[in-house]
Formats: structure tokens, sequence, C-alpha cells
């Protein structure tokens, strides 16, 4: 078995692949909430539509995005595996359960994840592979007055079932053509039952990364009264509670707006 | 605490396994007439007088000092590793920590790499293997170095102090939700690395003992502490962090190998 191999096989070895990655979707997270606020432009999704389009045609954003995907894949397919490992180190379990003061997070990472990997599945089910693989999404027309900022919004059928964008201009006017996902998005979370998965989904977030984030920087060894306080404080109050409120914030506000229509 | 007399009266439930080949179960004793200011191993000691007496095979349990520092006694007592009290030892937990009248479930440590010898005690040879694979320094004896013949700073000394004073009870292991030995493994390591005399082997020493450690069959960390709640001497955490940054260093910007001829 060579070295590097040997490494990762190891038990520490495969703690720093979930480290790793954890971290890697945990930095994705502040790019995917700073995006998704575009949520809240109030635009008629003119703004969130084109950074959707912006997304999945940017050759550099694509190549992380699959580096994303593989990531969420190898971080659920090494926490199996060192589940796996730890209940083989016990084989009989204990007839009182543990009452040693830790903590309901650290506690609960598998269960925790799994609520996360099935919301994981059922959210990109619905829009990244709606958009990306299937003609399920509809376009929009926005038509701007380059002078004014005047904008103008209609539905909008291509001739192609393969349209992707297009920008023309007319005169003083830009048309803008796009996949609505805005509207994919606004009809989701007029259902009440989706909005309770996604905010369960959040609260599971919550809990996850109160002990992931920094349980991270522990593995990798980073552990320095210096620094420590630092990434606890980023661990609890970014990834815990401002990250999982600002996502939880888009269904609940746009479950609410439905309803007033 | 005790009754109008000054005693209690226990129900103890404890788990008799005959050797490590046959299933075992859990077993109801009466302890009556107990002592509060008795330890627990002594409360034990009073069941297992009365079960001979009565031609019965006593409880097994490890046991030692009976002071507090040799690591040999254990119990998973009510769900905790020494029982309810923080840092000490079985042996140290006295029986006014528990309420007259209550029921106290006793149980082995728990894992696969410290099968049951016989009901309550377990077989941690483990945890030596681990230390033979490199938890010393090789030095050439000789005359008495003078004291403070090498520089070490107060902080420096008080870390290293503090994760030596690890007794190799175990607990660390029970108490864990994966029954990982990293604290252990993580304190007989940096007693060593944080130390000049540990340095020559430092990186070769955490490879070996993290490889023993694995083949022995340990879970791995999740950082949820419960070792360091539980450990009677209070190992710390930082411990296993410092293991790690010392094993990344090693397998993967260092030349030192693991030899595999001298470590296992």
């Amino acid at each position: 078995m060579s070295e590097l191999k040997q490494t990762f096989n190891s038990s520490l070895g495969k703690k720093l692949i979930m480290a790793l990655t954890g971290l890697f979707l945990s930095v994705f997270l502040i790019v995917h909430l700073g995006g998704n606020l575009l949520l809240f432009s109030n635009d008629n999704g003119y703004s969130f539509n084109m950074y959707a389009n912006f997304l999945t045609h940017f050759p550099p954003i694509e190549v992380i995005a699959y580096l994303l995907y593989l990531s969420i894949i190898v971080h659920a397919a090494y926490a199996l595996i060192l589940t796996i490992n730890n209940r083989k180190a016990r084989p009989v379990s204990y007839a009182v359960g543990t009452e040693s003061p830790v903590s309901f997070s650290s506690k609960n990472m598998g269960l925790l994840g799994s609520i996360l990997l099935l919301f994981i599945v059922i959210h990109m089910g619905d829009f990244w592979y709606q958009y990306k693989f299937t003609h399920n999404v509809g376009y929009k027309e926005y038509r701007t007055n380059v002078l004014t900022g005047e904008r103008t919004v209609t539905a909008f059928t291509p001739e192609k079932p393969d349209f992707e964008h297009s920008m023309t201009y007319d005169g003083n006017t830009e048309i803008t053509r796009v996949k609505d996902l805005h509207a994919r998005v606004a009809s989701s979370f007029s259902l009440l039952w989706y909005v309770v998965i996604y905010v369960i989904a959040m609260v599971a977030l919550s809990f996850h990364l109160l002990h992931g984030f920094q349980s991270a920087f522990h593995t990798i060894g980073w552990v320095h009264r210096k620094y420590k306080p630092i990434y606890e404080f980023i661990g609890t109050w970014l990834f815990a509670v401002i990250i999982p409120l600002g996502f939880a914030a888009m269904p609940i506000v746009y479950y609410f707006q439905s309803l007033n229509k | 605490m005790s009754n109008a007399n000054g005693t209690m009266n226990l129900t103890l439930k404890v788990w008799r396994q005959k050797n490590a080949q046959t299933a075992g179960k859990f077993v109801t004793y009466k302890a009556e007439n107990i002592s509060p200011d008795m330890s627990f191993l002594e409360m034990l000691d009073v069941v297992n007088e009365s079960l001979i007496l009565a031609k019965d095979e006593p409880i097994h349990f490890d046991h030692d000092c009976r002071e507090g520092i040799c690591g040999m006694c254990s119990l998973y007592i009510n769900g905790r590793p020494h029982g309810p009290k923080r840092a000490i030892t079985t042996c140290q937990l006295h029986m006014r920590s528990f309420s007259d009248g209550e029921t106290i479930t006793i149980e082995p440590w728990r894992a696969a790499a410290f099968p049951v010898v016989k009901d309550l005690a377990t077989d941690r040879s483990a945890f030596d293997r681990i230390q033979q694979a490199g938890g010393y320094i090789s030095v050439n004896t000789g005359g008495v170095p003078d004291a403070n013949e090498i520089p070490i700073p107060k902080v420096i000394a008080d870390e290293a102090f503090n994760s030596a004073t690890c007794i190799q009870c175990g607990a660390c292991v029970a108490a864990c939700k994966n029954a990982s030995a990293m604290l252990f493994t993580s304190a007989k390591i940096t007693q060593l690395a944080l130390l000049p005399q540990g340095q020559p082997e430092r990186y070769r020493r955490v490879q070996s003992m993290v490889a023993q450690m694995d083949a022995e069959g340990f879970g791995s960390c999740t950082n949820t502490g419960a070792c360091e709640a539980e450990c009677p001497k209070e190992i710390t955490l930082t411990n296993i962090a410092r293991m790690n940054f010392d094993f990344f260093s090693a397998k993967l910007f260092r030349e030192e190998e693991v030899h595999e001829v001298n470590h296992g």
C-alpha cells in the first residue's frame, strides 16, 4: 500500500477527509446564501434568474460545482465508513446510555447529516436537476429601458426547447430572455409542507455546523488558545445562526407572500 | 444519602459473565447496611463477602492501589465511567454520592479492543501494545545528568506533565460513543512530543502508535469530548489535536518512516 493511501486509510486520515470536505461545504454555504439573497431583491426575479444563468454558464463555477457534488458524496460516504467502524469498535452496547455531559450536536452528527443529505437530494432534484436537465422550467422576458431603468416582465416561450438565454437591444430597450427559476422557487415555497421540510433541514444544518465547523479545526489539529475562540465564534454565530436563519427566511417569506396573492 | 440508621440499602444490577467466550447477563443483588463513607469498591467487597458465605461466585472487578493513581479500577456506573463524580477513579468514589434505596447499574468497559475477562474485569492490554509501539524515548544510560541541564519552558513542562498524568485506566474508551482510544494515545504521544528528549523519535512515534491504535480495533474521534469529561486525570482534548497535527505533519510533509520491524 502506498504511503499516501495508507495515510488516508488510517482513522485519522479518514477524519481529515471529513474535516476538509466539511470545511469546503461550509465555505460554499456562505456563497450560496449570498447569491440566494437575490431572492429578496423584489424585481420579479430578474437578478436571481440572471444569477442562476451565470452560475450554470460560467466554466470555473461549473468546475467548482462538480468539486462540490464530489465533496458531498465523499463526506457522506466517509461518514458511513467511519460510523460502521465505530459501531464495530463497540459490539456490545451499554445497558445504560451515556450520562456524560456532552453536546446534543456532537452525539447526533450522523442523524443530522442524514437529514441534510436527504434534504440535498430533494433540494437539488427540485431546482438543480429541473433547471439543467429538463424543460420543466419556464422563461421570462425582461425589457429594461437603459435610460430610465424601468423594467417590464412577460412570460416567454422559446421556439426551440433547448433555449437557454439571450440578450438583445431594441433601441434604448435591453431585452433579456432567461430561464425563470425564480417562478419555480416561488411556486415550491408556496406549499406549506415544502416550507416545513426546508425549515427542519435548516434546524438540522444549524446543529450540524454548531459542532462540525469547530470540530473540523480540531481534527486538522489547529487548536490554539489564540485561534480557537475565533473559529468557535464563527462556527456558532455565522454557521449555526446567521446562515441557517438566512436560508430558512427564504421559504418562510415566500410562503407568506404567496398567501397575500 | 443514608437512612435513619446512618446506612444505605441499595439494589445493584451487575454484569456477570463467566469468560470472554460465554454470553453475559445482568444479575440483581441487594447491598444492605452500606456505610456512606465506604468507597464503591469497598461496597462491592461487602457484597462479595456475602456471596462467598452463600457459596456463590464473587463479582470479579479490577482494582489495585485504591488511591486513585494506579489506573487499575474501572466500572461503568449508571452510564458513566468511574461513576457520577468528576476527575476521580471508582476507588475514590464514595457511597455518599448515591442515595438510599437507589438502583445502581454496573457494567464493564465496552469495547471490542477491551474483551471481558470475567464479569466486570476487561483485558486492557491493547493499551500496553500501543505504548510498546512507540511510547518511549531511546536514550543511552550513563551517569546521572544534572537537573535542569536541558532548559524547558515552564508552560511546556506543565503541559507535558498534564499529559503524563494519564493512568491508562481506559475511561476515555469506555466513555466515547465510538470506543475510541484517541485521548489515551494522544496523551502518551504528547507527553513526549512536547519535550526535547522526545524530539528524535517524535514523528516516527506518532505514526507507530496511531497504527497500533487502529490495529487494535478502536473507533475514531468525533470531538464529542465525553473522554475529557470522564477522564479521572482531566486529560484534555487538546492532546488529540496535537496528535492529529503531528500525525499529518509526519505523513504528509516529513521523511520519517515507520519501521515495521521495530514498531509492530
